[in-house]
């Protein structure tokens, strides 16, 4: 599709105007948060990678003897082979998924939007529990493994699919959830066929997220280490490489360098991105009639029948959980209880801890959508030769290469420093309301540059020539537009501030400890059904947080997208 | 009005000063959990200044932590982590020397031999077999007595035990087979035992956990664990092998560069105290301290006489090499069955 000669007349601005004066700026207060909460504690641990644990620096040392290490190469290759695999699941799923939620007229589509996030409403100790209990060697389904074992490869790669399934389909659905109906109108006044609208519309359209919903699973398999730590068995991976170092041999030196490792996947993603960047199309021109699907039950049906069973298939396994936490022990003991609810029994900190895990992500959500969205749009809209815009937008990326544990670890060498006066903020919540922020930060940045990359510059154009200030536009026009996809961002920062352990488990003081982080103390402590019961809590409050976003969310599409009927 | 405001100031004043008389002490710990509030309270009512505020995780992340934070260390204490931490922590100049008064009365071997102390011990805990009766009876297990009889082909596949590069459990485990068979002995026996283990796990506590839930007939872990477990209806025996078992200690430092010194010295003291060593004998058979009777059961009774020589530096000086030995030979070739 050929650009609108607005908006190439907007991509060649001859002069610096105000507007991009304050993106400018913007760009630039960005880069320094993103340098003081992320690049400086990275750059703090990983250049431990050249030290020995006294401090002198050794150069290359560390990665000498790392390299000869003969598990490294193994532990590599399983990490991609693992990660290919998932994604190449996941993303058809997710696409399918998010296609029947988005271009069909399938009945009960808010509910299908509820469940696919089910996944990552709980702590990864949930669905490893479930799989345990469906699967393992005194599992209810254990004749479907045929004799083979959860504890290993396939059960990496089961539960990664479970859980990254809903960062897939929200990525997928924002790409599919504009279109601009009158490319469906002409490419059917020509007569095209529908596979042919498929292949030559739709997904153009969604190109850019397909690209980002892609990188993103391949990574979050690469450092996850909590799922092939349960149930990965010996299996090793490049994360649970990480994990041996810093938790197992408190070696940091030698964890940096894995953590160095692990960050190629983010420069792929990255490279990715910008090739992505350039083919980019923006689908939503200011002339746009949004695309609404007509009823058509050869396209409805199976995508009423498909996502129905995807969404049975969520529902089992939080299911089988949920009812894991009223047990009293299994498998030898089914009798039920609620005795596992009440969590002082197990944790000095008991229901505190929830409701320390409820604020901790409310000011996440909130802090962390607002700062995503506006460093995304001065990306998008600002100047894109900056010298700022292309470190931004890899600095934007990194998290989601990095593992908790790095980031954790990061954050304690660099605000712990005695010399560093952002120290006060350690051992409070604000150092965790920020660690979630960095390290959640990618897939909300995704999601509001896909939504952006939807909305055609010509606004911007147009506004500028009209000289409306580009906040008024920002406020009009743009806010409105993507309020669903800002949203989506609050509600995911929420709900993974609720789940997240790996980095935080680093982080908490005596009296900030996470809920997350005592459902995974209840387990280590044998605790199985407790954990499960406060994972469920945790499930019902990120839960209830979806619904209310699904409910505003409808209510403020109905008056917000009044104008496009 | 004026009368009132300036009761509800002093109520709100007058919790504040009481809590600002008491120091309060930040204690890194890798102790179980039910064992937090009887040491606070107990240590609380001893000093009735000091207020502990608990950090606990495993030891793994714990003493991660501790050295991540080396440089402005945010713990006052340590108390209850096991002293291969501590020596690690010890080599990196991290703990301060104070020998706590009556810390001469433990036993020579569970306390730190520089003077001043850097630390102190509290109980030895051992490594134990969790072994699933239920399981056994499906699968025909025999049930074990010794680290000897896990060698028998019987158990094939049915062993899970943690893996030492990952878990302090794992080391425990292992390096109580070095001391009790010797170097080249606890190899060859690893090897045979390699043979029949399932899984080596990241966690020191998944094996006994997984066999308490029957994935597995037996799970190598420490003794503490067992107990919860099967206090919740776990069909598990805890066994105690005969032929020498795994040891850690747990131990005591005050760390360097401590805000409260005063306070912390005095905590310290009460660690190696009378009362604080039958605390510590309500959970563990094995105590630093000489002349205690723990109260705790299922221990036989020759246990304690088979840790007493036991030589926590010298492995600790060793552990390194160890761990590299053991990925070298068992970590390499773990294709998954």
């Amino acid at each position: 599709m050929a650009k609108p000669f607005l908006a190439q007349l907007g991509a060649i601005r001859p002069k610096a105007s105000a507007d991009e004066t304050s993106l400018r700026v913007i760009q630039a207060l960005g880069f320094l948060f993103l340098t003081l909460a992320l690049a400086l504690p990275l750059a703090s641990l990983l250049l431990r990678a050249f030290e020995d644990q006294h401090g002198s620096f050794v150069g290359l040392r560390n990665f000498a003897i790392y390299v000869t290490t003969p598990s490294l190469v193994r532990s590599a290759w399983n990490s991609v082979w693992t990660a290919f695999i998932t994604t190449c699941v996941v993303i058809p799923l997710a696409f399918a998924y998010a296609y029947g939620l988005t271009r069909s007229c399938m009945p009960g589509k808010w509910i299908f939007r509820a469940i696919m996030f089910l996944p990552i409403l709980a702590p990864s100790l949930l669905p490893a529990l479930s799989l345990i209990y469906l699967f393992g060697n005194q599992g209810m389904l254990r004749w479907m493994m045929d004799g083979g074992s959860i504890y290993g490869p396939w059960g990496i790669i089961g539960a990664q699919i479970f859980y990254c399934f809903p960062a897939a389909a929200i990525l997928l659905s924002v790409a599919l959830s504009t279109a601009d109906g009158r490319l469906y109108e002409a490419a059917e006044a020509l007569k095209a066929s529908r596979f042919r609208i498929f292949l030559t519309v739709t997904l153009p359209g969604a190109l850019y997220g397909l690209v980002s919903a892609s990188v993103v699973v391949f990574t979050l398999v690469v450092t996850d280490f909590g799922i092939p730590k349960v149930i990965g068995g010996q299996f090793n991976v490049l994360a649970t490489d990480v994990y041996k170092q810093v938790v197992g041999r408190q070696d940091l030196n030698m964890g940096a360098v894995v953590g160095l490792v692990l960050l190629l996947p983010a420069i792929l993603a990255f490279l990715l991105d910008r090739w992505a960047h350039g083919k980019r199309t923006a689908t939503l021109s200011g002339r746009a009639v949004a695309y609404r699907p007509k009823p058509r039950l050869r396209r409805d049906l199976p995508a009423f029948l498909f996502c129905l069973s995807v969404a049975l298939a969520l529902i089992v396994i939080v299911a089988v959980a949920v009812w894991g936490s009223f047990i009293r022990f299994w498998p030898y003991n089914l009798s039920l209880t609620l005795d596992n609810y009440d969590f002082a029994r197990f944790d000095t900190a008991g229901w505190q801890a929830v409701w320390l895990s409820v604020k901790l992500s409310l000011i996440t959500a909130f802090v962390g959508a607002a700062l995503i969205f506006i460093i995304a749009y001065s990306l998008e809209r600002g100047p894109q030769r900056s010298f700022l815009a292309a470190p931004l937008r890899l600095l934007a990326t990194i998290p989601l290469a990095v593992p908790g544990l790095v980031l954790g670890l990061a954050f304690i060498i660099f605000f712990n420093h005695p010399a560093n006066p952002f120290g006060i903020i350690y051992g409070t919540l604000a150092i965790l309301v920020l660690n979630s922020i960095i390290h959640f930060y990618t897939v909300g940045h995704l999601t509001a540059v896909t939504a952006i990359r939807q909305l055609d510059p010509e606004f911007e154009a147009v506004s500028a020539s009209l000289h409306v200030p580009i906040w008024q536009t920002f406020g009009r026009v743009t806010l409105p537009i993507c309020l669903p996809a800002i949203f989506e961002i609050l509600v995911f920062l929420f709900v993974s501030a609720m789940t997240t352990v790996s980095a935080v488990i680093f982080l908490y003081g005596p009296d900030t400890k996470p809920a997350s982080v005592a459902v995974v103390h209840m387990d280590e402590a044998g605790q199985a059904s407790a954990a499960a019961a406060m994972a469920c809590v945790i499930l019902a409050i990120s839960l209830s947080a979806k619904l209310t976003q699904l409910l505003v969310g409808g209510l403020f599409a109905r008056v917000t997208s009044a104008w496009r009927r | 009005m004026r009368f009132i405001l300036l009761a509800l100031a002093f109520i709100g004043l007058a919790p504040m000063a009481e809590a600002q008389q008491r120091t309060r002490l930040t204690v890194y710990t890798a102790l179980e959990n039910e064992q937090l509030a009887p040491f606070k309270q107990a240590a609380e009512a001893a000093l009735r200044d000091i207020e502990i505020a608990w950090v606990r995780d495993s030891t793994g992340v714990i003493t991660a932590r501790l050295i991540a934070e080396k440089a402005n260390p945010r713990a006052d204490m340590v108390w209850g982590l096991s002293v291969f931490s501590l020596l690690q922590m010890e080599a990196q100049d991290m703990l301060e020397p104070y020998t706590p008064q009556g810390a001469e009365a433990l036993r020579a071997n569970m306390r730190s031999s520089r003077s001043p102390m850097t630390w102190t011990g509290m109980d030895a805990f051992v490594s134990a077999i969790c072994f699933n009766t239920v399981v056994a009876q499906q699968r025909n297990l025999p049930r074990p007595a010794t680290w000897q009889d896990l060698l028998d082909p019987r158990f094939r596949g049915q062993i899970v035990m943690p893996n030492p590069n990952s878990s302090g459990t794992g080391f425990l485990t292992i390096s109580g087979w070095i001391a009790n068979m010797g170097e080249q002995g606890a190899w060859a026996f690893m090897d045979r035992l390699h043979e029949n283990v399932q899984q080596y796990t990241h966690s020191g506590s998944a094996p006994c956990n997984n066999a308490a839930r029957g994935e597995f007939g037996v799970g190598l872990s420490f003794d503490m664990r067992s107990v919860t477990l099967k206090n919740q209806g776990a069909p598990i025996d805890i066994i105690v092998p005969t032929d020498g078992v795994g040891f850690d200690l747990e131990a005591t430092a005050i760390m360097r560069g401590t805000r409260n010194l005063e306070a912390a010295k005095r905590l310290a003291d009460f660690t190696v105290s009378r009362t604080a060593a039958e605390l510590y004998g309500r959970f563990y058979a094995m105590l630093a301290l000489p002349g205690v009777e723990p109260t705790v059961r299922g221990y036989p009774a020759e246990f304690a006489q088979r840790l007493v020589n036991a030589n926590f530096a010298e492995i600790a000086a060793a552990r390194e090499r160890l761990l590299a030995e053991w990925q070298r030979r068992y970590d390499g070739k773990s294709a998954p069955r």
